[in-house]
C-alpha cells in the first residue's frame, strides 16, 4: 500500500479546539460533537483529536502512543523503547468495535521515563526523546510514535472524526484542553499516521489549509535533525513550532512573525525600532515562513493558540463564554456545544488567538531544570 | 400562509429538499429553527417567498438564489450569496468571509461587521445592480475586483483603533462603486481606486440603502446618514482596453 509521502494530497478538512481557563475537565463528548457539525469538511479518510489532562496518574511520564503494522515490528521497536526508556505500564489502547472504522493497526501506548544514563550525550531531556522518536518513526519500518507528551495524548485514524472519537472511547476521558480535525485528503490512500493531529512531546498541530513552502521548510528543518517523513506540510508545522519555542527558546509572538511574517509593506510602515525586530526575522527565518492557505491550533500543556495565514485564506472562528475558551473552523461547530457565548469574532489574518490556562504565561515552557543538579555538573567540570 | 421547521440534527440535503417541497405548495413563508451548520439554504432558488433563519446557518447559503427574501437571526457563516442573482438577505448579526462574491444582482444587509474578500467581483449589468450594506467593518480585500454595483460599508460601533476596511479595498476594481462611512489610509487601498467626497446624487442613494438599514435593524437613520462618507470608483473601467486589442 502507499502511504503518505508516495502520494500527494491536497487537504480540504475542518479543525475545533476547546478549553478550560481553569484546568477544569470535560469529557471528550464536547469536542466530538462540535467537529461532528463540520462533518461535509472531510470526507471521511482522517479524523484526529488532541487532549490535555488525561493521565494525572502518570503526569510525570512520556505516554507514548504507537501504531504498529504487525506483531513482529512491535516486539522490534518493544525492543528498543526497553533499552531507552524505563516503562513503566504497557497496554493496547483501549477501542470499541465501529463498524465504520476498519483495517486497524495495533494500537500501544507506554508510560515511560528516559533512561538516565542512555541519556548522558544530550542536551536536554526532550531532546533525546525527540531523537528516540525521528529514528523510530524514520527507521523502523510500520512502527509510528503519533503521541509522545506528557498528561496528554494524540489519537487519530482513518474514519470521519465522530467515528474515531467513538473508536477511542474519548467520551471515558477527562481533559482541560482538547482540538479536533476532520480530514478531507482528495487522493491519499487514507494511512493512520497521516491524520492529524501531529505531535511532538506536548505540542499538537490541526491544521486546515495546503502548504507551498514546504519544501524550502523541510530542507531548513532538516539542518536541525528533523525527519519530516511524511511529506505532509502538517508534520512541517509541528517541527517548525518545535524549532522556535523549544530549541530556539523564541517568544510565541515571534514565531507567529516568522511563520505569518507580516508583508515588506506593512513592515516599512513601521516603527524603526519594530522594523529592525521584524526585518531581522524576516531574513534569519526565511525559510520557516508557511506560505499558502492554512488556519491551525497550536496545542500545548498550558493552552493553544490558533493562527491564520496572513491573508486569511481558510476559515476560523474564535468565541469565549467564561472560563470557556472555542476555535473552530465554522461558528455552527461552536454553537453547538455553546448556545449563546458571550463573544465571538473572527480573527484577522496573521493574527495569533492565544488561550492560556490562568497563572500561566506562555504555551510553552522548557525543560525543569534542577539548579542544584547544574551546579554540581559545574564544579566537576 | 407560514410553515415551521424545525431543523435541529436535520441533515442538509434533507432540509433543503424539505424547503424546496414546501415552497412549491405556495406558502409565503417558511420559519426555519434551530438551524445549526446546515449548507446550502436557499441556493438556486427561483422565487418571491420568505425564509426566517433562526440559528446560525451553514457555508453557501443564497448561492444562485433568484428572488427569494432570507431574514437571518444569527450570525453568517462564509460565502453567502454566491453569484446571486436577485432577492434581499438580511443579517442580524455577522457574516464570515466571501460574502457576495460575484453577486449580480439583489441586496445584502448586514447588521454587523464582514470578514475578508466580501463584494470581490461584484458586477452589475444594466437593469442589475448588486447592492451590500454592512454595519460594521469589513476585512482585507474589500471589493477586490470589482465590476458593478455597490457596496457600502457604516463603520458603526467601530473601536479608536478598528479600521472600517482592511488593506487591498477595492483592489483590481473597474466598475461600481463603494461608500465608506468614514476615512481609509492611502496604503489601504488598490492601487486603481481613486477617492472622491460623495454628491446630491450619492446622497439620495445612500438615503435609499441606508433607510432600509435602519429600518431592517432598527437603527437611527439620520444619526447614520448625518455623518460623512466618502467614495471610492476605480479610475479606469476597462484598465486592460489595451492588453490585447492595440490601437
Amino acid at each position: 500500500m502507499l502511504k503518505e509521502g508516495q502520494i500527494r494530497i491536497p487537504a480540504g478538512c475542518a479543525i475545533s479546539g476547546i478549553m478550560n481557563k481553569k484546568g477544569e475537565l470535560t469529557s471528550g463528548q464536547d469536542i466530538i460533537k462540535s467537529i461532528a457539525v463540520m462533518h461535509d469538511r472531510s470526507n471521511g479518510l482522517g479524523g484526529g483529536f488532541a487532549a490535555y489532562g488525561i493521565y494525572p496518574e502518570f503526569k510525570n511520564h512520556y505516554a507514548l502512543h504507537l501504531f504498529y503494522d504487525d506483531k513482529k515490528v512491535k516486539q522490534e521497536t518493544e525492543f528498543l523503547l526497553n533499552k531507552f526508556f524505563s516503562i513503566e505500564q504497557a497496554e493496547p489502547i483501549p477501542t470499541r468495535n465501529i463498524s465504520a472504522i476498519k483495517n486497524v493497526p495495533l494500537i500501544w501506548r507506554y508510560f515511560a521515563k528516559p533512561k538516565v544514563k542512555e541519556m548522558a550525550l544530550y542536551e536536554s531531556e526532550s531532546e533525546y526523546v525527540v531523537d528516540f522518536i525521528m529514528r523510530i518513526n524514520s527507521e523502523v519500518e510500520g512502527a509510528y510514535v503519533f503521541s509522545s507528551g506528557k498528561n496528554m495524548g494524540t489519537f487519530k485514524g482513518v474514519g470521519f472524526p465522530e467515528d474515531i472519537g467513538e473508536f477511542f472511547r474519548l467520551d471515558e476521558y477527562k481533559g482541560y484542553s482538547w482540538t479536533a480535525h476532520g480530514r478531507f485528503p482528495t487522493n491519499t490512500p487514507g494511512w493512520w499516521g497521516g491524520a492529524h493531529p501531529f505531535s511532538l512531546l506536548d505540542s499538537t498541530i490541526v491544521h486546515n489549509g495546503e502548504i507551498s513552502s514546504y519544501d524550502a521548510n523541510r530542507r531548513f528543518l532538516e539542518m536541525y535533525g528533523y525527519k519530516c517523513t511524511l511529506q505532509t506540510d502538517t508534520e512541517a508545522i509541528t517541527y517548525i513550532f518545535d524549532l522556535l519555542l523549544r530549541k530556539f527558546g523564541l517568544p510565541l509572538e515571534s514565531a507567529v512573525n516568522i511563520v505569518a511574517a507580516p508583508f515588506w509593506s506593512k513592515i516599512s510602515r513601521m516603527n524603526s525600532e519594530q522594523q529592525k525586530l521584524f526585518k531581522a526575522l524576516r531574513v534569519v527565518y526565511s525559510s520557516l515562513l508557511i506560505n499558502g492557505p492554512f488556519s491551525i491550533i497550536l496545542g500545548s500543556t498550558n493552552g493553544f493558540m490558533a493562527l491564520n495565514d496572513r491573508l486569511k485564506l481558510r476559515s476560523l472562528i474564535a468565541a469565549q463564554k467564561g472560563d470557556n475558551m472555542y476555535i473552530a473552523s465554522e461558528e455552527s461547530a461552536i454553537r453547538e456545544i455553546c448556545k449563546n457565548p458571550d463573544k465571538s469574532w473572527a480573527p484577522k489574518g496573521g493574527e495569533p488567538v492565544i488561550c492560556l490556562l490562568d497563572g500561566k504565561e506562555s504555551l510553552y515552557e522548557f525543560d525543569q531544570v534542577d539548579e542544584n543538579e547544574f551546579v554540581r555538573h559545574s564544579v566537576a567540570l | 400562509m407560514s410553515v415551521t421547521i424545525d431543523t435541529k440534527d436535520i441533515y442538509f440535503k434533507e432540509l433543503n429538499q424539505q424547503i424546496r417541497d414546501v415552497l412549491k405548495t405556495g406558502v409565503e413563508e417558511i420559519i426555519l429553527n434551530n438551524v445549526n451548520g446546515q449548507r446550502y439554504i436557499g441556493d438556486g432558488i427561483t422565487g418571491t417567498q420568505s425564509i426566517i433563519i433562526n440559528g446560525t446557518p451553514g457555508n453557501d447559503m443564497a448561492a444562485y438564489m433568484d428572488g427569494l427574501k432570507l431574514v437571518i437571526n444569527g450570525n453568517g457563516q462564509d460565502a453567502i450569496g454566491n453569484t446571486m442573482n436577485d432577492g434581499t438577505i438580511v443579517i442580524h448579526g455577522n457574516a464570515g468571509d466571501t460574502l457576495g462574491y460575484a453577486m449580480r444582482g439583489g441586496e445584502i444587509y448586514v447588521h454587523g461587521s464582514v470578514g475578508y474578500r466580501v463584494g470581490i467581483h461584484m458586477k452589475g449589468y444594466q437593469e442589475k445592480n448588486p447592492v451590500i450594506v454592512v454595519g460594521g467593518k469589513a476585512g482585507d480585500f474589500f471589493a477586490e475586483y470589482m465590476a458593478g454595483g455597490i457596496q457600502i460599508v457604516l463603520g458603526l460601533d467601530l473601536s479608536p483603533e478598528e479600521s472600517i476596511v482592511g488593506d487591498y479595498c477595492g483592489t483590481g476594481m473597474h466598475g461600481g462603486v463603494i461608500y465608506l462611512r468614514g476615512t481609509v489610509e492611502d496604503y489601504q487601498l488598490g492601487k486603481e481606486v481613486k477617492v472622491l467626497p460623495v454628491d446630491q446624487e450619492d446622497l439620495e442613494l445612500l438615503g435609499r440603502y441606508v433607510h432600509n438599514y435602519a429600518e431592517y435593524f432598527s437603527e437611527d437613520y439620520e444619526a447614520i446618514i448625518s455623518k460623512e462618507f466618502i467614495k471610492l470608483i476605480p479610475f479606469n473601467t476597462r484598465p486592460y482596453g489595451n492588453l490585447y486589442a492595440k490601437y
